[in-house]
C-alpha cells in the first residue's frame, strides 16, 4: 500500500472536552485512511462520539476541548501542524469541507442562498463576487436546484432542497472530502433518495472522497465504499462495504445490523440490552464488553485493532 | 430477546362498521389561512377524505411522506383538531355528538405515544408526577391507587425496579427509558386505542427494536389497536397488520402488509417502496428513481388525482381530470387509481 | 430538592453572588433584629416624637464615631439618671424622721475639644405636701466649684443650664457653658478636660419623700446615626426603615412578577381576543407616567403604604415584561408534552398552572430579584416627596425631613448620606444577586 496516494489519514486522533464530572473522551485515538474517490460511512449511535469525530479532523473545536492531539494528513501533509489562521486559509472548504448535522436550519434566514453558497467561494478562492456566484450556479445545478432559487431566501426553500444548498456550498470550493454529518436524518424518504443520487453523482463526475458520519444503516449502505463503526469514541471495525454489510465481524457490528429492519425478505429482529457507556472515566477494557454475549475473561484489557484480509476488527475473537 | 415476524392468517377488513373499534367517515380536516388576522385567505386541506376502519386489537400504519395530512388525521383521531367534514366514530359513538364529560372518556381511552420522547415529558415533572396526571385528571382520587397504577404501568414498560426510576426527571433516562415512559403513560388510563407517532424514529438503532416489541407485547395481551404513523416503511412489516399510504390528504392504497409490500399497486407507493434502502452494498452502485417534483400545496391541490404531476403513468385526459375513486383489484387491497378501473 | 442544591454550588460559584447574598442576608438580620426589638406601636410611637420621647437627645447631633475622623474631638451627649443607677443616690436620714437629705453625685471625664450645646437636670419629686429643696454645685477639673443653683423642687423640676438667669447673673455672662467649662485664667476658647463633677444636694421634708433627678449633656454628637430636627435618634428610622423597605421591595416584586406571569400564561394560551385585550391593555400601560399616577393618588387619596404598595402592583403587571413573557410561553405552548396534556384531558387551567408556569420558574427569579431594588427606590421616592406613609419611620422619610430643613445647605450631611447610602446598598446586594442568578438561570431556558 502507498502510504502517500491516501486523500486522507488520520494518526492516533484524540479529541477530549472538559466537563464538570470529568473529561468527555470523546475521540480515542482513532486511525483509519481514505483514498481519493471514495467514501467512508462512520456508522455509531449517538453518544459514540462521530459528530465529535467530525469537529476533530476539520478542527471546528468548542471552547471546553482538554486534549486535541494527533495527525491528520490530508495529501501527505499534516493538518495539525498548521496554527488556527494557516488552517482557516488553507484547509477547511479548501481542501475539506463539511455539510453539518441540521444543515438546513444552518442556513442563514436573512441572506439569499446564492450569496451564501457563493461566499466560501469568495473567501477561500479570493474570486470577485460575480465569478463566486457562477460557481454557485454551477453547484445548484450540479446538486439538482433550479437556478432561479439563487435569488431565494431560505425560508421559501423546502427541506431537501435546503439540504442541497447546503451540500452545494460545501462543493463550491471543490474540494477534494466533503463530510457530512446525518446529511438526510430529518428527511423524507424520496427526499433522502434524491439526496443520495446527488451525492453518488457528484462522487462520479467530480471525483469528491466523502466522510458519511450517521445512525442510518440502510441508507448508508447508498454512498458506502468502506464502513467504519464507531462505539465510545473508537473505531471497532473498519471493511469495505461488500464484505461488511454481508458479513460484519465485531459483536456490535452484528448486533447493529441485527436491529435494522429490512424492507424485503423477512429476518429476525434483535436488540441489544443496555446502554453505550457515558464517554467519562472509561475504564481499561473492551468497552462493548459489558453488553457483549460473546465476552470472555480476555475482554477484561482493551483489545487491540486486528487486520485481516484487509478489514480491521478491534476485538479479541480475532486474534 | 429476539423478535418473531408476525403471521396474520385472518381477514381483518371489515365492509360494515358495526363491530369497528374506530370507524373514520369522509373526514375532512381544514385549516384557514387568515391575512393580518382579517379576511380568509383559503384553506390548508390537510385531510381531504379520509375513510377507513380500524378492528379490535388490530395495528395499522399509517405511512406518507411529510405534509401528506398523517399527522394531522392522527391529531384529529386525538381530538386536538376538530373535523370540518366527516365523522369519527368510536365505539359506536359520533365523537361531534360527546359532551364534555364523554369526551373526557373518549381521551382516557386513547393513548398517544409523542415522536420525540424528551419533549413529551415534562422536565420539571419527575416520572411518578408524569404518570399520576392522566389519573389525577381522569378522577381517580385515592392517592395509594394512584401509586398502585403508577408502579403497574411501569412494570408493564419493564421499568423496574420501579424505585429507580419514579424519582427521576427526564434528563436524567435515557432516550428509550424516556419513551419507555411515554407509553406508560399512554397507557395508564387503560386506552382501547393508542396513537403512535413515529415512536422510535429519535431513538437509536438498538433500541428501536426493543421498543416496539414491548408495543407488540402490549398490543396482544390488552387487545390493543394500534396506528403507527411513520414514514419508515422497513419498519411496517413487522408491526402493523395494515398499511395505509396516505399523499396529500388522502389514502392512495390500503393494503395489508404483505400483499402491499409485495405487489404495491399505486404508483406513489412503488416510488416509495424504491426509495427505501436495505443495508446491501450493492446500493452504491446504482442511482434510485425517484419521481420529479415535490409534494403539491395542500391549499390549491391539484385537480383530479393528486399525484398525476408526478405519475409516470399518468393518463391524459382522466387522471388530471377526475379525482379516483378506491378500486379493489384483489380482495382486501384497496387502491385510488385509475390504473386498476376495471 | 436536587435542583435547588445543584443552583446553590452554581451560585456559589460567583463571588458577585456571594457578595450580594451577604448583603441580603445582613439586611434581613438587622429587619428582624429591628422587628423584635422595637414593637410596630412602639415604633410609630417614637417616630411621632414629641418633647416627653426624645429630650434627652440634642438637636441636629453628628453620629459619636464622627470623633474618631476628627482631630478635634467633639463632646457626646449623654443622660444618667437615679432610678436606673447610673448616677449614684445616698439618701442619709436624719434626727427627724421627717427630714432626709439625699445626696446625689456624679463624676464624668470631660476630653473634648468644645463646649456641650446644654446641660440639664429634671428632678422628679415624690412628696404629699412640702417641697423638697435642692442645691446643685459644679466641681471643675482644677478644684474649683461653682454654685449652679438652690431651688426649691416641685413634683417636676427641669433646670436648664444655659437659660437660668440668676446662674447667667452669677457667672457674669450668658453664655453658661463657656464660664462652667472653660478655665477663667486660660486665653484658649478650650474646655479644661478633666474630670467634672455634679453634685446635689436635697432635702426632703417628709417622710417617705424621695428626690431623683436625671442629667443630661447635650453635646454635638450623639449615638450611632446622630439625630435630626426633631431630636429623634436616627437610628430608629434606619433600622425600623430595613424591614419597611426590604417588605415593600419583595412584596412589590413577588407581586408583580408572579401576576405578570399568569396574566401572559393566560392571554398566551386562550388567545384569540384575550390575549389581544391584554396586549393592548399592556401597551397602553406602557405609555401612562407611572411616578404621576402615583402622585396623584397620593395626593388626592391616601398615603398609606399598602394604598402605595397595591397601586404600584396593579401598574406594574402590565408591563413590558409581558410581552417577553408571551413570546417565551408562545413557543413552549407548542411543546410536545403540552400537547400531550391536551391529549389526555388537562383542563386550560391545568395546562396553564401546572405545565406553563413551572416551566417558567427559572426565568422568574432573576427578573423577581433584580425588580426589587427599583421597588425599594420607587417607596423612597415617593417619601422624598413627600408622598410617604405619615406614620411609619422610613428611609425616604428621613431625606424628606433633611431636605425639607435644608440639612445639605447646613452642611448636616449626615442626615442625607446614612438613609442615601442604606438605599445603595440594598439596590447593590439584589442588583449583584440578580445578576448571578440571571448568569445560572438563563442557560437551562435555551431547552425551552
Amino acid at each position: 500500500m502507498t502510504q502517500d496516494k491516501k486523500l486522507l489519514r488520520i494518526e492516533k486522533l484524540f479529541l477530549y472536552f472538559n466537563s464538570r464530572q470529568g473529561d468527555v473522551q470523546a475521540v480515542d485515538g482513532v486511525d483509519f485512511a481514505l483514498d481519493y474517490n471514495r467514501a467512508v460511512v462512520i456508522l455509531g449511535e449517538s453518544g459514540c462520539g462521530k459528530s465529535s469525530l467530525a469537529k476533530a479532523i476539520l478542527r471546528l473545536l468548542p471552547r471546553n476541548v482538554s486534549k486535541y492531539s494527533g495527525k491528520v494528513m490530508l495529501e501527505g501533509s499534516d493538518t495539525m501542524a498548521l496554527d488556527d489562521e494557516e488552517y482557516r486559509l488553507n484547509v477547511r472548504w479548501v481542501g475539506m469541507s463539511m455539510v453539518p448535522q441540521a444543515a438546513m436550519n444552518a442556513l442563514n434566514p436573512v441572506l439569499r442562498v446564492g450569496d451564501q453558497v457563493a461566499e466560501p467561494a469568495m473567501i477561500h478562492l479570493g474570486v470577485n463576487k460575480e465569478k463566486a456566484l457562477l460557481q454557485a450556479k454551477n453547484m445548484f445545478q450540479h446538486v439538482g436546484v433550479p437556478e432561479g432559487f439563487l435569488n431565494r431566501y431560505a425560508f421559501e426553500l423546502s427541506g431537501g432542497m435546503r439540504q442541497r444548498v447546503a451540500i452545494a456550498m460545501a462543493l463550491v470550493t471543490s474540494p477534494n472530502l466533503i463530510i457530512l454529518d446525518e446529511p438526510t436524518s430529518a428527511l423524507d424518504v424520496l427526499t433522502q433518495a434524491n439526496i443520495f443520487n446527488v451525492l453518488k453523482r457528484t462522487k462520479k463526475e467530480l471525483g469528491t472522497s466523502y466522510i458519511l458520519i450517521t445512525h442510518d444503516i440502510a441508507t448508508s449502505s447508498e454512498l458506502a465504499d468502506d464502513v467504519a463503526v464507531m462505539y465510545a469514541g473508537q473505531i471497532v471495525e473498519y471493511a469495505d462495504a461488500p464484505r461488511f454489510f454481508a458479513e460484519p465481524l465485531h459483536p456490535y457490528s452484528k448486533a447493529l445490523m441485527a436491529s435494522v429492519p429490512t424492507l424485503r425478505g423477512k429476518k429476525v429482529l434483535d436488540f441489544i440490552e443496555g446502554q453505550p457507556p457515558s464517554l467519562i472515566n472509561l475504564p481499561e477494557r473492551c468497552r462493548f464488553a459489558p453488553r457483549c454475549h460473546a465476552r470472555f475473561d480476555k475482554c477484561e484489557q482493551d483489545p487491540p485493532t486486528i487486520e485481516k484480509d484487509g478489514r480491521k476488527v478491534k476485538c479479541w475473537l480475532y486474534t | 430477546m429476539s423478535v418473531e415476524v408476525k403471521e396474520l392468517s385472518t381477514d381483518r377488513v371489515h365492509s360494515d362498521h358495526s363491530d369497528a373499534l374506530l370507524s373514520v367517515q369522509e373526514l375532512r380536516v381544514w385549516f384557514e389561512l387568515r391575512r393580518f388576522g382579517l379576511g380568509h385567505a383559503g384553506y390548508v386541506h390537510a385531510v381531504d377524505g379520509v375513510s377507513f376502519d380500524l378492528g379490535h386489537g388490530e395495528a395499522i400504519a399509517v405511512v406518507g411522506e411529510s405534509g401528506c395530512g398523517k399527522s394531522t388525521l392522527m391529531k384529529t383521531i386525538l381530538a386536538l383538531h376538530q373535523p370540518t367534514k366527516g365523522e369519527i366514530v368510536f365505539d359506536g359513538k359520533k365523537l361531534s355528538e360527546l359532551d364534555s364529560n364523554e369526551m373526557k372518556w373518549y381521551r382516557s381511552q386513547v393513548g398517544y405515544v409523542q415522536q420525540d420522547p424528551y419533549g413529551a415529558l415534562a422536565p420539571f415533572m419527575n416520572v411518578r408526577k408524569i404518570l399520576e396526571e392522566p389519573l389525577i385528571i381522569g378522577g381517580v382520587k385515592s392517592k395509594e391507587e394512584r401509586e398502585q397504577r403508577v408502579r403497574n404501568d411501569m412494570e408493564e414498560v419493564k421499568l423496574h425496579p420501579v424505585e429507580d426510576y419514579w424519582d427521576k426527571y427526564p434528563h436524567m433516562l435515557s432516550g428509550g427509558q424516556q419513551q419507555r415512559v411515554v407509553i406508560a403513560r399512554a397507557m395508564t388510563m387503560e386506552p382501547k386505542l393508542l396513537v403512535a407517532d413515529e415512536p422510535v424514529s429519535m431513538l437509536d438503532a438498538s433500541v428501536r427494536v426493543e421498543i416496539l416489541k414491548l408495543f407488540q407485547g402490549l398490543q396482544q395481551k390488552y387487545n390493543l389497536s394500534v396506528i403507527y404513523i411513520t414514514h419508515d416503511l422497513a419498519t411496517v412489516s413487522y408491526f402493523s397488520e395494515r398499511i395505509f399510504v396516505m399523499y396529500a390528504g388522502r389514502i392512495a392504497e390500503k393494503a395489508r402488509v404483505d400483499p402491499l409490500l409485495q405487489n404495491p399497486l399505486h404508483p406513489y407507493t412503488h416510488a416509495l417502496l424504491q426509495g427505501t434502502s436495505d443495508p446491501d452494498a450493492r446500493n452504491a452502485l446504482s442511482y434510485k428513481e425517484v419521481p420529479t417534483g415535490e409534494p403539491p400545496s395542500l391549499i390549491t391541490p391539484p385537480p383530479g388525482c393528486r399525484f398525476h404531476p408526478r405519475c409516470s403513468k399518468a393518463m391524459q385526459g382522466l387522471c388530471e381530470v377526475k379525482e379516483p375513486p378506491d378500486f379493489e383489484p384483489e380482495p382486501g387491497h384497496l387502491v385510488a387509481c385509475w390504473l386498476y378501473e376495471k | 430538592m436536587t435542583a435547588l442544591k445543584n443552583s446553590i454550588r452554581d451560585l456559589l460559584r460567583y463571588p458577585s453572588a456571594i457578595l450580594g447574598s451577604v448583603i441580603i442576608l445582613l439586611l434581613l438580620a438587622v429587619s428582624v433584629y429591628a422587628l423584635v426589638t422595637i414593637p410596630y406601636g412602639e415604633a410609630v410611637r417614637l417616630w411621632r416624637g414629641g418633647e416627653e420621647v426624645w429630650y434627652q437627645n440634642p438637636k441636629y447631633a453628628a453620629p459619636a464615631w464622627f470623633n474618631y475622623f476628627s482631630n478635634k474631638k467633639q463632646p457626646v451627649s449623654f443622660a444618667v439618671n437615679t432610678t436606673d443607677g447610673s448616677m449614684a443616690k445616698t439618701i442619709t436620714p436624719s434626727s427627724d424622721p421627717n427630714i432626709s437629705t439625699v445626696d446625689i453625685t456624679y463624676s464624668f471625664d470631660y476630653a473634648y475639644d468644645g463646649v456641650p450645646q446644654e446641660l440639664m437636670i429634671y428632678f422628679t419629686s415624690q412628696f404629699i405636701e412640702k417641697f423638697s429643696f435642692v442645691s446643685v454645685s459644679w466641681i471643675t477639673p482644677d478644684g474649683r466649684t461653682i454654685r449652679i443653683a438652690d431651688m426649691v423642687a416641685d413634683h417636676k423640676l427641669t433646670f436648664r443650664f444655659s437659660q437660668d438667669q440668676k446662674l447667667q447673673k452669677r457667672l457674669k455672662t450668658e453664655d453658661v457653658m463657656q464660664a462652667i467649662f472653660v478655665d477663667p485664667e486660660s486665653s484658649t476658647q478650650a474646655p479644661l478636660k478633666g474630670q467634672y463633677q455634679l453634685v446635689i444636694n436635697g432635702t426632703a421634708f417628709e417622710k417617705d419623700a424621695t428626690i431623683d433627678a436625671e442629667f443630661v449633656l447635650h453635646g454635638e454628637l450623639f449615638g450611632a446615626a446622630g439625630t435630626d430636627k426633631y431630636r429623634r435618634d436616627l437610628l430608629l428610622p434606619l433600622l425600623y426603615g430595613t424591614p419597611i423597605a426590604l417588605a415593600f421591595g419583595l412584596l412589590a416584586a413577588l407581586g408583580t412578577s408572579l401576576l405578570t406571569m399568569v396574566i401572559a400564561a393566560t392571554g398566551t394560551w386562550y388567545g384569540g381576543w384575550l390575549d389581544e385585550l391584554i396586549q393592548r391593555i399592556t401597551e397602553v400601560n406602557l405609555v401612562l407616567p407611572f411616578l404621576a399616577i402615583l402622585i396623584m393618588v397620593g395626593t388626592f387619596f391616601s398615603r398609606s403604604i399598602w394604598l402605595m404598595l397595591g397601586v404600584t402592583i396593579l401598574l406594574s403587571i402590565f408591563s413590558g415584561s409581558i410581552k417577553t413573557y408571551r413570546s417565551i410561553f408562545m413557543q413552549s405552548k407548542e411543546s410536545s408534552y403540552i400537547e400531550a396534556a391536551r391529549a389526555y384531558g388537562a383542563s386550560s387551567s391545568r395546562i396553564i398552572f401546572s405545565y406553563l408556569i413551572p416551566r417558567m420558574i427559572p426565568l422568574l427569579i432573576p427578573a423577581l430579584v433584580s425588580s426589587v431594588p427599583s421597588f425599594v427606590f420607587l417607596e423612597a421616592s415617593l417619601a422624598v416627596l413627600g408622598l410617604g406613609d405619615p406614620v411609619l419611620p422610613t428611609w425616604g422619610k428621613v431625606i424628606n425631613d433633611a431636605w425639607a430643613d435644608g440639612a445639605l445647605w447646613q452642611g448636616r450631611y449626615y442626615w442625607v448620606l446614612e438613609p442615601a447610602i442604606l438605599l445603595m446598598i440594598t439596590g447593590f446586594g439584589f442588583a449583584l444577586l440578580g445578576f448571578a442568578l440571571d448568569r445560572i438561570f438563563n442557560p437551562r431556558l435555551r431547552e425551552i
